[in-house]
């Protein structure tokens, strides 16, 4: 994984993406990473409207068992979504509860006309039929590893163990 | 039955006694000897009282029993039987009943239903005024012969001070004891705590220490114009207790109380709204509490009181001012007097007699001592037992204390009541 | 009844009862998780599904439609079921007592007990005695404690002043009756505000108040000198009748907040009232619609902190990072 170059993958995202401008879409990221990645490619495709950011905080199906993030950020969509082309970028596509999620919380602000969904690292482990429209990497891991993105700065990718 | 008692140490403090010795009992219930044997003497019963101390049976100046009117709280016959749990022969009760206690026929049946049991003795207070009210005299001298050992307002303090004036002087003529509980109404009502620190951060409406020195005051200048005999019940502040003390010294026949629970609480006990310590008068603060514990010291208050009223669990199961005030204090009113012994305040000798030779006393009945031809009315103890007090095993119908998970050091082994043998403790 | 019954074992806030026994962290993460909650309730739809399926009780022995329906909109914004409850205060000998009605609602599966009450300490009461899943908040208990209107006061006052350190606050009024003064008094000591002030007659401020952490004032002028924030306590109309005020009249001239005694507070300080206002007794008109007046924005961030706090008590254990696979 320290072989994945980041920028160049985000070049290569933003060309599979380019032809979908012409629908004049809208670039929603998720917090935290999904909102770096969605910052480069807007500015690489240099996109007319304002990029918007989503905090799924409100929407997770965990909050019974381990309660709210008390670093919850606002989510913060500076454009009116309906009928509106979406493109939702999301770091890392896992168990896909936290695009269900974002999902939940986009069509409560609004009934978009598509969501299109790019994430730069596809990993095994999906719990839920959710896939990516838009891949960077695809990649397996062992049970025990999570894959996480740094940042803001500088975008590197790290491959964490997570205790037993 | 004659009984004999053996090898305790025997403290009377109304004969300054305080020895090893053993003690007898006569058939007609009176005590016929301590030390050596009289003629011919045959016990019918020994107890055994190796270790232990053997004291007057406990007097207790302030116990309401709740009948007539409130028996869903408790009875005669239950809280006699817990009183004699805890050492206590002879109960003194206010007249606050329902049916007041205003007429010759109620102080007399509140006696016999005692004396029904077989239990601890009551002997009442009568009312000073009809009803309690606080307008017209009660008649005194008819309650005074049917066996009433002073009279009182109760927890109506009378309002105008001629009817007051005049209620003292009647009683005087008849060298009857007047009972005051010293509150101010005005600045009493509506108020649940003291006045202080604690009410102000707990948001309660406060008693201030004026409510109780503003009424002490007051009766202070009408006991010294009229003359009666007068004893001050329940006292809560230091401040008070000053001006009883120097009344006390200008030669006024002032007596006064306090109960167990005011010499070791304090408004810091009540936390969080704990409606066990919610108490008429109210647990005050630090300074008051100490102000008590060396009056009693020093003698100018001379007697330790329960105050004990027995409330059922829902009484206090409420938000605090909602909930009743009252501890139910028979079962640890020796075991707290004990403990001022600990903590080195008073002499075991002197704690014995603020429970029996002084109280006696005051209501001027023949109890409280261990005098030769006096009724044996006796309290055994052993004074090293350690134990902790658990609420819900409580005698009493009343399980409401503040003491709860306590622990104290000496606990009742027997009592004797009339030479009677009335309770016997199963350790 | 034991010290903090706010706490689970856990360490988590459990119940809201009271501001005092809360840690400076505690009410920082409150009033942040509120802001996250303003910008929910400024889009269309203002529900978020955190208490989806869950049960709300609003049970209001004292009366107030103001406070209940602050709390009802907050809950229903968390998608919560939401049920209004007004019995009426009945003493314990006659009619059902207090914990009666909780143990019967509570046995209707209620997860959530918003509770105002006449008497101080029946939240305490209440909370000690319900099951450990079942939650309560304090709505207002008799004159102890109105911890959710403390919480949105700070956060008011955060919104326009930033910073609490260099504040100087002065609250006016009844503060011997009032939960609202007790427990903002509360809050501001444990934000490290410096100089809190109450300005009242002496017949309206409770002993030793100073023991609360407040400076107190019998002159307006000199209470609100050069303050940063100006709090008006509501001065219900019956203290005439308890000896405690001699007349309206009066206590408007004295203790009346208007231009001419806010012009000694700081240029930009702020006027804050908990409500409803009595216009013409504790405040004048002018001020109350005026620039410095910032009465409304108390409302809507009521709702925001309420969400918040009914968030926080109703979470499991909160993360401290993000827990759980993405």
């Amino acid at each position: 994984m320290n072989q994945i170059d980041v920028d160049q993958t985000l070049n290569s995202l933003a060309d599979k993406l380019r032809p979908l401008l012409e629908n004049k879409p809208v670039m929603i990221g998720i917090h935290t990473g999904g909102a770096w990645v969605a910052q480069r490619l807007h500015d690489i495709l240099a996109m007319d409207d304002a990029i918007g950011t989503l905090d799924i905080s409100f929407y997770r199906d965990d909050f019974t068992r381990i309660g709210l993030n008390p670093q919850v950020k606002a989510s913060d969509l500076p454009f009116d979504v309906d009928d509106r082309h979406i493109i939702l970028v999301d770091d890392v596509l896992h168990t896909g509860r936290t695009i269900r999620a974002a999902m939940n919380e986009i069509f409560d602000y609004g009934r978009p006309a598509s969501i299109t969904l790019v994430v730069l690292i596809c990993r095994d482990g999906r719990e839920l039929p959710i896939q990516a429209d838009v891949i960077g990497e695809t990649v397996t891991l062992k049970p025990n590893q999570e894959i996480k993105l740094t940042g803001p700065d500088t975008l590197a990718l790290e491959i964490q163990e997570v205790g037993a | 039955m004659s009984l004999r008692i053996t090898n305790g140490r025997i403290i009377d403090p109304a004969n300054d006694l305080d020895q090893k010795a053993d003690l007898f009992i006569d058939d007609d219930g009176l005590i016929a000897a301590i030390g050596k044997a009289p003629k011919g003497f045959a016990a019918e019963l020994t107890i055994d009282a190796s270790n232990l101390i053997v004291c007057p049976g406990i007097v207790d100046l302030q116990a309401r029993v709740r009948e007539p009117g409130l028996e869903y709280k408790a009875t005669i016959e239950s809280e006699t039987l817990a009183a004699v749990s805890a050492g206590i022969t002879t109960l003194v009760t206010p007249p606050d009943t329902n049916p007041v206690i205003d007429t010759p026929a109620m102080a007399q049946m509140i006696q016999q239903r005692a004396w029904r049991f077989g239990l601890a003795f009551i002997h009442p207070l009568g009312a000073m005024t009809r009803d309690l009210e606080g307008k017209q005299l009660s008649d005194m001298e008819s309650l005074d012969e049917a066996g009433c050992v002073g009279v009182t307002n109760a927890l109506n303090p009378i309002k105008d001070t001629l009817v007051l004036r005049r209620a003292m002087e009647y009683a005087a003529s008849f060298d009857i004891t007047v009972f005051l509980r010293a509150q101010d109404p005005w600045l009493n009502g509506g108020g649940c705590v003291h006045e202080g620190e604690v009410g102000t951060r707990l948001g309660l409406p406060g008693i201030p220490e004026a409510a109780e020195t503003v009424a002490v005051a007051r009766d202070l200048a009408l006991i010294e114009q009229t003359g009666v005999r007068a004893h001050f019940c329940q006292l809560s502040t230091a401040r008070a207790v000053a001006m009883i003390a120097e009344a006390q010294e200008r030669g006024l026949p002032v007596t006064a109380d306090v109960t167990a629970h005011h010499l070791h609480l304090s408004e810091h006990d009540i936390g969080y709204f704990n409606s066990e310590c919610h108490v008429i008068p109210p647990l005050r603060s630090e300074r008051d509490r100490d102000g008590l514990r060396k009056a009693l010291q020093d003698g100018v208050i001379s007697v330790v009181c329960s105050d004990h009223q027995p409330h059922e669990s829902d009484a206090k199961l409420a938000p605090f001012i909602e909930s009743e005030p009252g501890v139910s204090g028979l079962e640890t009113l020796l075991p707290l007097t004990l403990r001022l012994v600990d903590d080195g305040l008073i002499d075991l000798t002197q704690a014995i007699a603020a429970l029996t030779s002084e109280p006696a006393d005051i209501i001027g009945v023949d109890t409280g001592n261990l005098s030769v031809g006096s009724t044996a009315d006796i309290c055994i103890f052993d004074p090293g037992v350690r134990w902790v007090l658990n609420t819900k095993d409580m005698v009493s119908r009343g399980h409401n204390s503040p003491f709860e998970g306590w622990e104290f050091k000496g606990k009742v082994t027997h009592t004797l009541v009339g030479g009677v043998l009335v309770y016997e403790s199963s350790d | 009844m034991t010290e903090d019954l706010q706490f689970g074992k856990d360490g988590r806030l459990h119940h809201f009862l009271s501001i005092e026994g809360l840690k400076r962290e505690t009410i920082v993460e409150i009033l942040d998780t509120a802001e996250s909650f303003i910008s929910v309730g400024e889009r269309e739809i203002k529900k978020v599904p955190l208490l989806r399926g869950k049960t709300v009780v609003n049970l209001f022995f004292e009366s107030s439609t103001r406070t209940r329906t602050t709390f009802e909109i907050a809950a229903k914004r968390l998608s919560a079921d939401v049920i209004n409850l007004n019995p009426s205060i009945s003493s314990t000998k006659k009619g059902e007592t207090v914990l009666d009605t909780i143990d019967n609602l509570e046995a209707m599966h209620t997860d959530l007990f918003v509770v105002r009450h006449a008497n101080s300490g029946a939240a305490h009461l209440i909370a000690n005695h319900l099951p450990p899943h079942v939650r309560l908040i304090n709505a207002g208990d008799g004159r102890h404690s109105h911890p959710t209107q403390a919480m949105l006061d700070v956060f008011t006052i955060r919104q326009y002043k930033k910073e609490f350190s260099g504040l100087k606050v002065a609250i006016v009024g009844d503060i011997l009756h009032s939960r609202v003064a007790r427990s903002l008094i509360h809050a501001l000591n444990i934000l490290g505000v410096p100089d809190v002030r109450v300005v009242a007659p002496k017949t309206l401020l409770p002993t030793a108040v100073e023991l609360l952490g407040v400076h107190p004032y019998h002159n307006m002028y000199e209470g609100l000198e050069d303050v940063d924030v100006v709090v008006m306590l509501r001065l219900q109309r019956e203290r005439m009748e308890g000896a405690l005020i001699p007349s309206e009249q009066e206590y408007f001239r004295v203790y009346g907040l208007t231009e001419e005694k806010l012009s000694v507070a700081k240029d930009d300080a702020i006027v804050m009232h908990p409500g409803p206002m009595n216009r013409g007794l504790e405040i004048d008109s002018a001020v109350a619609d005026g620039p410095r007046a910032v009465i409304l924005p108390q409302v809507t961030n009521g709702i925001a902190v309420r969400m918040a706090i009914m968030a926080l008590i109703m979470g499991g254990n909160v993360a401290r990072e993000r827990k759980g696979k993405e």
